[in-house]
């Protein structure tokens, strides 16, 4: 099985790596077709509010078996600002800056599985997972 | 990678080569941009058959170049959007509103080619 992979995001160019990594050990893991893009195109989302937001970080991206259930599990972490009103961040539309407000929430329904930690002045995790 | 910018006839081909980068993305909108007046444009072409993904960014990032080209006086169209890549930018909301897009090239030169009956299917 393969092991952990750790990207660490501190431009835009890093946005690619991770999202790359992420889609070969998907594909690795048996994702196929659509779910490979799905798994790519939320790393790219959380990654880029990464680079937006807290400048640098890191994606954390890693094989997850649930009771024999295989999936692939993506974090994505910081050490910015932190993000005041979660629930906000999390509506469709909202954006703080320059973006859509598409990012984060539309992670949450490419992936099956997402959670949002975060404290002002401490950073933000994002942890989110897609069952095979 | 730099996305390289042909001319055919009335119109430009932005043939999209390997996986984008936000900075190639500002690029080729500078370059389309720049272009469309060097070579008095009436069309530009952009095709992204080879992405993989098509992120919020990289669809702002188009929606904001066929805006842009429109002002300057040319009609852009998108080729190539990928059936995965599609999927996954409607689940993510993510609408190309206001810009062509079409199959494939071939498609999308005809596309370019048919102003008129466009328009009308348009109802303006």
């Amino acid at each position: 099985m393969a092991n952990e992979t750790r990207v660490s995001i501190s431009s835009a160019a890093d946005i690619v790596t991770a999202r790359q990594k992420g889609r070969t050990l998907a594909m690795e893991l048996g994702f196929d077709g659509s779910d490979l893009t799905l798994v790519a195109t939320a790393i790219s989302e959380v990654a880029r509010n990464i680079v937006d937001h807290a400048k640098r970080g890191e994606i954390i991206l890693a094989p997850v078996n649930n009771g024999g259930r295989l999936g692939i599990s993506v974090i994505a972490r910081d050490e910015g600002p932190g993000i005041r009103d979660v629930a906000r961040a999390m509506e469709y539309g909202y954006s703080t800056r320059k973006g859509l407000g598409v990012g984060l929430p539309g992670a949450k329904w490419l992936m099956d599985e997402f959670d949002i930690d975060s404290k002002v002045g401490r950073g933000t995790t994002v942890v989110m997972k897609k069952w095979l | 990678m730099h996305v390289p910018v042909l001319k055919q006839g009335d119109y430009l081909i932005a043939s999209v080569q390997s996986v984008l980068s936000d900075a190639d993305l500002l690029q080729l909108r500078d370059d389309l941009a720049d272009r469309v007046g060097q070579f008095r444009s009436r069309g530009v072409i952009i095709d992204v058959t080879v992405l993989d993904v098509i992120d919020s960014f990289a669809t702002r990032m188009l929606r904001a170049v066929a805006h842009m080209l429109k002002l300057r006086g040319a009609e852009t169209v998108i080729v190539g959007i990928q059936p995965d890549v599609a999927f996954a930018m409607v689940q993510l909301g993510l609408t190309l509103e206001g810009v062509g897009t079409a199959l494939d090239l071939e498609e999308g030169l005809s596309y370019l080619d048919r102003p008129a009956k466009r328009n009308l299917k348009h109802g303006k």
